[in-house]
C-alpha cells in the first residue's frame, strides 16, 4: 500500500491544480486575517471557506481525480494486488495531499495569526472536513462508471450537506417549533459532517451567544469532553463509512 | 500721589493683622485639638489587652492604636467617635459567631485590619463592620475574610469606603454582600477589591454615591447590583467573570462611566443588566466577552456613547419597551450578534457607531457608509422566533439569509437602523 | 493449470458468459477465437479477477482464484487497449511496475521486449503523447517483465507495425517453448495459424469447441484455418 500511496502523491503533487488550490486557500485566508483588525472577525469570515469551499474542492478534485486515474486503477487491478489494498491506497494519498494543502493553505495562517484554542478547532474542523468530503467523493466515485454522473452525485452530496439539509432542518424546526428541540437538534446535526464541524469551531467562537439563546443543554452536551469527543468521532465515523462503502461496491465493480 | 501712599500703607497693616490673627486662631484650634486628643495602645499583655477595654476609657476623638496580634471579637460596638487604627494588620476574629465590629456612632474611621470569621444566618445579616444610623465614617484599607456580609451600611450618610480588599469564601448560598447599602447617602467607595461574595456591591435606596476604580469578580450573583440608587456615578470600575454580571435597576439618573464588564457569561448571564432605568448615562466602558453585553428592559432616555462592545454573544439585547435610547460613536466588534430585539416597532436612535458587520460603501469618502446599517439581522429575527435555530448560526444556509436581508431590506421587519454608520473605527 | 468450469457473467441485462468450461494446460498457445462481443475479453478480465463472475468457479492450480491475488504473480496481462496515467512518463510507469513487483522475480526482470521495441529511447515521453501502437508495444513489454508462467495477450498485435508485430510473435513462441501457458485473442486467422496451437471457439458466451488446431484442420480437410472454422461451424 505504501507504494500506491507513493505513486499517487507523486502524481497529485505534480498536479498544477493542487498547486493552485493551495494558493487560492492562501490567499483567502492571509486577505481575510490582513484585511480585518480583529483576528476574531478573520477567523469567522475564513469559517465560511472552511464550510464551503474545502468540502466542494475536496469532493471535486478526488472525483476527478478518481476518474483520471482509472487506466491507472485498472493497471493495478491486474496486478497482484488486493483491491482493498488499491482503493485504500490512493483514498490515502488524495486524502495526505488534500489535508497538506488544507494545512499549509489555511492551517499555517490560522496558527500563526490566531494560535488560540479557536484557531486549533478550526484546523481540527477542517482537517476531518476534508477526509470526510474525500471518503464521499470515493462513494460517489464507485457506484458509477461515467465521469460525469459521478461529478454530479458529487456535487448534489456537497450542496445537499452543505445547504439542503440545513435548509430542512429549519423547516423541521419551524413545524415543530412549540416542542423543546435542543436535543433533537444535537441529534440531527450527527447526521450532517458540515453542521458537525461548524458545530465544533462555533463552540469557541460563539460559545456567548449561544448560551444566550439555548441555554445550557447545548454547552452541557458540545462543551463538554463527552460532547466533543463525541462530535469527532462521528466525523471519523463520517470518514470510515462511505469509504467502508465505496470498498464493499469496489470489491465486486467490474473494470 | 501723597495720598494713594497712604491708603496703600493703611491696607498692608490691616491685611497683615487679619492675616495674623487667622494664623494664630488656626494655630490654636489645631494645638487644643492635639492636646485633647489621646492615643491608647492595645496591646495583649498591657492594661489595655482587649480592643474592647480601650474603648470604654476613651472620649471622642480618641485614637485606639491595636497592635499586631489576633484578637476574638464579636459584636464589638463602636459607640463613639473614635480612630481605630491596625498597625502592621491586626487580626480581628469573630469565629463565626455573629457581626465582628459594629459603628454606632458619626465620625469614626476603621482602617488597616484583618477581619475575619464573622457569623452566619439567614435571619439576620452578619457582617464584618456593620454601620448603622452613622455619618462621616471612614473605612480604609482593611481585608476582609470569610465575612458574611463585608462591610455593611444602613441608614448611613457621608462616608469613605477606601482599599478594602473582601474575599468571601463561603458557598454561593450562605454568602452575603460585599459592600453593601441600604438607604445611605454621599458615600465614596473606591478601589475595593471584592470576590467571593454573593453581589459585589449592592445598593438599595442609595443616593448622591461615587463608585470608581473597584474591581469586582468572581462574585457568585452580581459584581454590581442595585435598585432604587438615583443619582449615583459609577466610574472605572472593572466587573469581570461574575456569575450574572451587572444588573441595575428601577433607578433614574446614574452615570457610568469608563467602566469594563468583561466575561460575563452563563444562560442568564449579562455585562450589564438594566430593567427600568431612565435619564441615565453609559460612556466610554468596554463590554467585552459577554452573553449579553448590555440587555435593556423598560429603560428610557438613556444615552450610549463612545462605548466598545467587544467579542459578546449579543451586544445589545433590548426589549420591545425601550423608548428614546440612544446608541452614538459606539463601536461593535466581533459580536456573534450586534442588536437583537424582540419586537418590530422601536422609537430608539442609532447614529454613527462603527459595525464591523457593515458592508456598505463610502463613495464620498466623508467616512460615514453611504447606506443605513441595520444591526438587526434576518437570522436573529428568525433566532427571535425559534431558539433552537441558533443551531445553524454560521451555516451557508444563515449567511445566506443576512445576504438576501442585505440586497432586500424591506425582508427584515425590525425598523431599526444606524443612518449614519461610520467606516472606521472609532477612537475616543 | 487453469480450470474453468460452470462460468457465468450478466452485466445487467446482457448475459455475457453462460457457462464456459474449459481447461488449460502448460506448454502450448491457445488462441480464444469468436465473433465481437461474444464474451472473449469478459473471460480474461475474469481470469485476472478484473471482473467477478456470478457463478462458477476458475481453479488455478487446482485452488479457487476468488478472493485471492496471488495468483496474479504467475500471470502477465497484455490488453486490448493500454491505458495508462497520462501524466506519467514512459520510463517512470515502467519503474513504477518494476517498484510494485519487485518481489516477484527477484529483480531479474525479463525486458527483452523494451530492448527489442527500443523503448529505452522514450522513456521521457509522457504517457499521453504515445501513439497507439507505442502503447500496445509497452502493453506487451509490461506482460513478459516478470517472467510469468502464464501470459494473456488480448488482441496482441492489433495496431502494431509488421516489424513489431513479428518481434511479438517470436517472443511467444520463445516463451512457449520455455514451458509457458499462453492465451490469446485474435480476429487474424492467419496469424493464429502461426502462433497457436489450439483454438477455444466461443460464442454468445458459450465455449463452442475446444481443439488442437492440426485436429480442426484434419477433421475439415481443409489446409488454411480460417477456411476449416468456416467448415466446421456451418
Amino acid at each position: 500500500m505504501n507504494k500506491i500511496i507513493k505513486y499517487v502523491l507523486h502524481d497529485i503533487f505534480r498536479n498544477r491544480i493542487l498547486l493552485a488550490y493551495v494558493i487560492l486557500l492562501l490567499l483567502s485566508s492571509l486577505g481575510l486575517f490582513m484585511m480585518n483588525e480583529d483576528v476574531t472577525k478573520g477567523l469567522s469570515s475564513l469559517l465560511t471557506v472552511l464550510l464551503i469551499v474545502i468540502p466542494l474542492v475536496s469532493i471535486l478534485f478526488t472525483t476527478i481525480y478518481f476518474f483520471n486515474s482509472y487506466e491507472f486503477i485498472e493497471l493495478l487491478v491486474a496486478q497482484p494486488l488486493k483491491r482493498s489494498t488499491i482503493l485504500l491506497g490512493v483514498y490515502t494519498g488524495v486524502g495526505i495531499s488534500l489535508l497538506t494543502a488544507f494545512l499549509l493553505g489555511i492551517g499555517l495562517p490560522v496558527v500563526i495569526f490566531d494560535g488560540t484554542v479557536t484557531g486549533w478547532y478550526f484546523i481540527l474542523s477542517g482537517s476531518l472536513l476534508t477526509l470526510i468530503f474525500v471518503s464521499l467523493a470515493f462513494l460517489a466515485s464507485v457506484i458509477t462508471r461515467d465521469k460525469t454522473r459521478g461529478i454530479g452525485i458529487s456535487m448534489m452530496l456537497w450542496f445537499y450537506f452543505t445547504l439542503v439539509y440545513d435548509g430542512i432542518l429549519l423547516m423541521v424546526m419551524f413545524a415543530f417549533s412549540d416542542y423543546p428541540l435542543e436535543k433533537v437538534t444535537i441529534f440531527l446535526s450527527c447526521l450532517n459532517p458540515v453542521d458537525l464541524a461548524r458545530i465544533l469551531v462555533l463552540l469557541k467562537m460563539d460559545i456567548s451567544a449561544l448560551m444566550g439563546y439555548t441555554g445550557a443543554v447545548f454547552n452541557q452536551f458540545f462543551g463538554s469532553l463527552f460532547g466533543i469527543s463525541l462530535a469527532v468521532s462521528v466525523m471519523l465515523l463520517w470518514i470510515a463509512i462511505p469509504i467502508l462503502i465505496a470498498l464493499r461496491i469496489f470489491k465486486t465493480k467490474n473494470l | 500721589m501723597l495720598r494713594s501712599k497712604v491708603i496703600f500703607r493703611f491696607t498692608y497693616i490691616t491685611t497683615s493683622i487679619i492675616l495674623n490673627t487667622c494664623f494664630l486662631l488656626f494655630f490654636l484650634i489645631v494645638l487644643s485639638t492635639k492636646s485633647t486628643a489621646r492615643e491608647i495602645v492595645v496591646k495583649p499583655g498591657t492594661q489595655y489587652s482587649t480592643i474592647k477595654k480601650a474603648l470604654e476609657e476613651a472620649e471622642n476623638g480618641d485614637i485606639i492604636r491595636v497592635l499586631k496580634s489576633t484578637y476574638i471579637v464579636e459584636d464589638l460596638t463602636i459607640d463613639k467617635s473614635i480612630s481605630l487604627i491596625g498597625v502592621d494588620f491586626p487580626v480581628l476574629d469573630g469565629r463565626h459567631k455573629s457581626n465582628i465590629l459594629i459603628v454606632n456612632a458619626p465620625k469614626v474611621t476603621i482602617s488597616g485590619f484583618i477581619i475575619r470569621n464573622s457569623g452566619f444566618s439567614n435571619i439576620k445579616d452578619k457582617a464584618g463592620i456593620r454601620v448603622e444610623k452613622a455619618d462621616t465614617i471612614q473605612i480604609l484599607n482593611n481585608r476582609l475574610e470569610n465575612t458574611c456580609f463585608g462591610i455593611y451600611l444602613a441608614k448611613t450618610s457621608t462616608g469613605t469606603i477606601k482599599g478594602n480588599t473582601i474575599i468571601g469564601t463561603s458557598t454561593a448560598i450562605q454568602s452575603g454582600n460585599g459592600i453593601h447599602l441600604w438607604y445611605s447617602h454621599h458615600i465614596n467607595i473606591i478601589n475595593n477589591k471584592v470576590s467571593g461574595q454573593r453581589d459585589g456591591i449592592y445598593f438599595e435606596f442609595a443616593t448622591y454615591c461615587e463608585v470608581s476604580h473597584n474591581l469586582c469578580e468572581n462574585n457568585y450573583r452580581y459584581g454590581l447590583h442595585f435598585m432604587f440608587s438615583n443619582n449615583d456615578n459609577y466610574t472605572a470600575n472593572i466587573f469581570r467573570n461574575n456569575g450574572s454580571g451587572v444588573a441595575v435597576m428601577y433607578t433614574k439618573h446614574i452615570r457610568m462611566t469608563g467602566n469594563t464588564f468583561d466575561q460575563n457569561w452563563g444562560s442568564s448571564s449579562y455585562g450589564l443588566l438594566l430593567k427600568d432605568i431612565s435619564k441615565s448615562h453609559i460612556s466610554n466602558s468596554t463590554f467585552s466577552k459577554n452573553t449579553s453585553g448590555i440587555y435593556m428592559e423598560g429603560s428610557n432616555e438613556l444615552m450610549i456613547i463612545n462605548n466598545n462592545f467587544f467579542n459578546n454573544g449579543l451586544a445589545v439585547r433590548m426589549l420591545a419597551n425601550c423608548e428614546k435610547d440612544t446608541f452614538m460613536l459606539n463601536n461593535f466588534r466581533g459580536n456573534t450578534f450586534d442588536f437583537t430585539t424582540n419586537g418590530s416597532e422601536n422609537n430608539n436612535f442609532l447614529k454613527g457607531n462603527y459595525w464591523d458587520k457593515y458592508t456598505g460603501y463610502d463613495l464620498n469618502r466623508d467616512k460615514i457608509g453611504d447606506v443605513p446599517f441595520r444591526p438587526v439581522s434576518l437570522y436573529s429575527q428568525i433566532i427571535e422566533r425559534l431558539p433552537s435555530a441558533v443551531f445553524l448560526l454560521r451555516s451557508f444556509m444563515s449567511e445566506l439569509l443576512d445576504r438576501a436581508e442585505r440586497a432586500l431590506p424591506s425582508m427584515s421587519y425590525v425598523n431599526l437602523y444606524d443612518s449614519e454608520p461610520s467606516m472606521q473605527i472609532i477612537r475616543p | 493449470m487453469i480450470q474453468i468450469s460452470k462460468l457465468q457473467k450478466h452485466y445487467g441485462r446482457i448475459h455475457a458468459l453462460r457457462g464456459i468450461d474449459l481447461n488449460f494446460s502448460p506448454d502450448q498457445v491457445t488462441a480464444l477465437v469468436g465473433p465481437n462481443a461474444s464474451g472473449k475479453t469478459t473471460l480474461i478480465k475474469c481470469l485476472l479477477g478484473m471482473v467477478i463472475p456470478d457463478g462458477g468457479t476458475i481453479l488455478f492450480d487446482g485452488k479457487t482464484i476468488a478472493g485471492d491475488v496471488g495468483y496474479k504473480n504467475r500471470i502477465g496481462y497484455m490488453p486490448q487497449i493500454g491505458r495508462y496515467p497520462d501524466n506519467m512518463n514512459m520510463g517512470y510507469l515502467f519503474g513504477m511496475m518494476k517498484d510494485l513487483g519487485k518481489g516477484r522475480v527477484n529483480g531479474q526482470f525479463d525486458e527483452d521486449l523494451i530492448e527489442a521495441f527500443s523503448l529505452n529511447a522514450m522513456f521521457g515521453k509522457s504517457m499521453r503523447s504515445l501513439s497507439g501502437g507505442t502503447r500496445q508495444k509497452v502493453s506487451a513489454a509490461l506482460a513478459f517483465l516478470f517472467k510469468p508462467e502464464v501470459v494473456i495477450l488480448d488482441e496482441p498485435t492489433a495496431g502494431l507495425d509488421p516489424m513489431a508485430s513479428e518481434i511479438l510473435k517470436q517472443k511467444i513462441q520463445k516463451e512457449k517453448e520455455a514451458g509457458k501457458l499462453i492465451l490469446i485473442t485474435s480476429h487474424i486467422m492467419s496469424e493464429v495459424e502461426e502462433i497457436a496451437d489450439s483454438i477455444a471457439y466461443i460464442v454468445e458466451g458459450e465455449a463452442k469447441f475446444y481443439k488442437k488446431i492440426t485436429e480442426i484442420k484434419s477433421e475439415t480437410g481443409e489446409e488454411r484455418l480460417g477456411k476449416a472454422l468456416f467448415h466446421l461451424l456451418r
